[in-house]
């Protein structure tokens, strides 16, 4: 297979038959603006050295790259490699794009920012680069991930946001990600959309990609240096996929580095209550781009289920549904059980609170791991910490919060 | 000639502006549509958009959504509103229907599939919110092969250049969105619906509808006097909410009420017009 992945996504956002622009009309001219603007920009040295010392000074870049001795030790295969983008400020990968918009938002002359969230970890990132900036900031919110993330509700507050509980629909990342299309297709003038994942339409999960391949380009000098040698494998959740496509976008062309993406089995891909649809759902076209998405015969979007509310929706980014099918990335399922199993072991084991995200990594490095040999080595992308997930997790053990 | 085509042209010829009514199908229950169309036709539609519910409408105003899930609540399918049509034909072979909604029910089905349904129950023509001219390719030639019209929307923020592409790939009419926002949003503003039709009219070879925002006869009357249909949408679906806990009788009473106000508004428009 020789495939030039820096040729994709075409002018149009296509990669292959996925991406696109699929918008309501009142937003093209806004599309097209900002493509020409990322496009005139992210090639120049002096938007990329901006970036390069926010990243730095702000952000707190490089992460290190973290051997999980006592844990490869335990699992008894493969060497395993922690990126640890919870080490990033605000406790995810998330902030690695919004610092990135947010310099295409001041650049535009927008005075507001929207964004949807779901875990909160985007919409407490998008919080702190409006304050940062003095912008107004708005997040929408599905109601059920009000309740189930309050800690990051919280930050959003004290950061200055203003937090839209969504009650439409299914009360989760899908339906704020429709509140705020439709917030901005109201308010396009002044305001900017920073979507936080790899979706919707283009330019969006080019752009989202580019900002987070920030990971992938660290990761990979980094285990040239540790290792002398390139990974065996790659490991990452896979919500709408923007901190997976940023560890795995550097290495698509080294063709002996295996790369897996864990999709939420929520209550077991059989049970259809789950959140997987590169695993089991088909192409169509929602929120402005053509890819997987989980829904029933007539076309209509299927409820989703994952006990983590940032991997909670239906689609994926598209250029991971292109990567499905050209084979180069493998796209695999944890359930919730074993997603809480991953979060415990990685907290016993190394120290390390994960966020339940990406526990679902850490699950399925635990299976991957002792198939491996002891000289074979496995970087996991721990994309957040779980914090924010002290709620869910203390019900389930019975602690007392 | 397509019906829609047709109708304008008659209304041309009379020196009338359509009007065209919204209803999402089977909101609120299935066997109510069919009737609510008959009944609009009788209240002077000209027309009639349907709309088809989809999951996600992220362009839809909140009365929209609402009717979408009642509609959604009786899993009402692409399948089911084009049955819709089907009646629908068997006691009225003239009054154009224009399916509105989103791409993916329509994807789900297959386009050439969807468009040799949609032309054999009788549907005129198809607007397709989230599918800009840019991504027609394959879908637009099974439209058009069935001799379904393709109407696109236009909005405040679209440039010149997109004009054209709207020109040269759609057909029957182009709708355009009358502010930036979602269906049912704010009060429009005349001057500036004023401002963009002069430049609308000079490029689109077709007629031009003008919906989003027209809620009472008023606003109707101001925008019959500038494009060649006004489309009722939310004014109309929120009577349906409002009256629901009372019966579908009332919601016909309430609709038929509220359809008169707007024809007899826009009569009044195009009277004006005439004199002038």
């Amino acid at each position: 297979m020789t495939v030039d992945f820096s040729k994709f996504p075409d002018e149009h956002g296509h990669f292959g038959p996925y991406g696109g622009i699929f918008a309501p009309e009142t937003l093209m001219a806004a599309l097209e603006q900002l493509n020409q603007e990322y496009e005139s920009v992210k090639n120049s040295p002096e938007f990329l050295d901006e970036l390069a010392q926010d990243l730095r000074d702000y952000v707190g870049r490089p992460t290190p790259l973290y051997l999980a001795k006592r844990w490869s030790e335990e699992l008894g295969g493969a060497k395993i490699y922690l990126k640890r983008e919870d080490l990033n400020h605000t406790g995810a990968h998330k902030v690695n794009n919004t610092i990135g918009q947010a310099l295409l938002a001041k650049r535009l002359g927008k005075t507001r920012i929207i964004a949807e969230t779901g875990a909160g970890q985007h919409g407490v990132a998008s919080a702190t680069v409006a304050a940062r900036l003095g912008l107004e900031c708005v997040v929408y919110m599905g109601a059920d991930d009000v309740v189930r993330q309050a800690p990051n509700v919280a930050r959003m507050k004290m950061l200055g946001a203003t937090v839209v509980s969504v009650e439409s629909g299914s009360r989760t990342l899908k339906d704020a990600l429709n509140e705020a299309m439709r917030d901005w297709v109201t308010n396009v003038d002044d305001t900017f959309y920073i979507i936080g994942t790899v979706a919707g339409p283009h330019p969006y999960p080019a752009m989202v990609r580019d900002f987070q391949a920030v990971i992938g380009r660290e990761a990979r000098e980094q285990i040239l240096e540790k290792e002398g040698k390139l990974p065996d494998a790659l490991i990452a959740c896979v919500g709408g996929g923007s901190n997976a496509i940023g560890l795995f976008h550097k290495f698509l062309p080294d063709e002996s580095v295996q790369i897996y993406g864990v999709e939420p089995a929520g209550h077991g891909l059989e049970t259809g209550e789950h959140a997987a649809p590169l695993c089991k759902g088909k192409p169509g076209v929602l929120h402005g781009n053509r890819t997987y998405l989980m829904q029933d015969e007539h076309g209509q979007i299927l409820g989703t289920h994952s006990i983590s509310a940032g991997l909670d929706y239906p689609g994926v980014g598209p250029e991971h549904s292109w990567l499905k099918d050209i084979g180069r990335v493998n796209y695999v399922a944890i359930d919730d059980e074993e997603a809480l199993q991953g979060f415990r072991d990685l907290t016993r084991f190394e120290g390390i609170i994960p966020a339940l995200e990406s526990s679902h990594a850490i699950a399925y490095a635990t299976k991957l791991a002792p198939t491996m040999s002891k000289d074979q080595v496995i970087i996991v992308n721990l994309s957040g910490r779980g914090d924010k997930d002290m709620n869910t997790i203390c019900q389930i053990e019975g602690i007392e919060f | 000639m397509s019906r829609i085509q047709t109708k304008f042209s008659e209304l041309k010829a009379a020196g009338k502006t359509a009007l065209v009514p919204y209803v999402t199908a089977g909101d609120p229950m299935p066997n109510a549509t069919v009737e609510l169309m008959h009944l609009m036709v009788e209240k002077g539609a000209d027309m009639i958009e349907l709309g088809v519910p989809f999951s996600d409408p992220m362009a839809d105003g909140p009365v929209i959504q609402k009717a979408v899930e009642r509609a959604l609540e009786h899993h009402i399918s692409l399948d089911d509103v084009l049955e819709f049509v089907r009646v629908f034909r068997e006691k009225d072979v003239t009054t154009p229907i224009i399916l509105m909604g989103y791409l993916n029910p329509i994807e789900a089905m297959g386009f050439e599939a969807f468009a040799n349904a949609a032309s054999s129950v009788g549907v005129d023509g198809v607007l397709t919110v989230d599918m800009p001219p840019e991504e027609s390719q394959g879908y637009l030639p099974a439209l058009d092969a069935c001799g379904l019209d393709r109407i696109f929307l236009v909005s405040p923020t679209t440039p010149a250049q997109r004009l054209q592409a709207v020109n040269a790939k759609g057909s029957g009419f182009v709708y355009y969105v009358s502010l930036k926002g979602v269906t049912g949003s704010k009060q429009l503003d005349v001057a500036s619906v004023t401002e963009h039709m002069g430049a609308l009219q000079k490029t689109m070879q077709m007629p031009i509808g003008i919906g989003f925002g027209i809620r009472d006869g008023e606003s109707a009357f101001e925008m019959a006097k500038l494009g060649d249909a006004v489309i009722i949408g939310s004014a109309l679906v929120s009577l349906i909410e409002a009256n629901e806990s009372k019966g579908l009788y009332d919601i016909y009473l309430a609709i038929g009420e509220k359809m008169t106000e707007f024809r007899s508004a826009i009569d009044r428009a195009d009277a004006l017009t005439a004199q002038e």
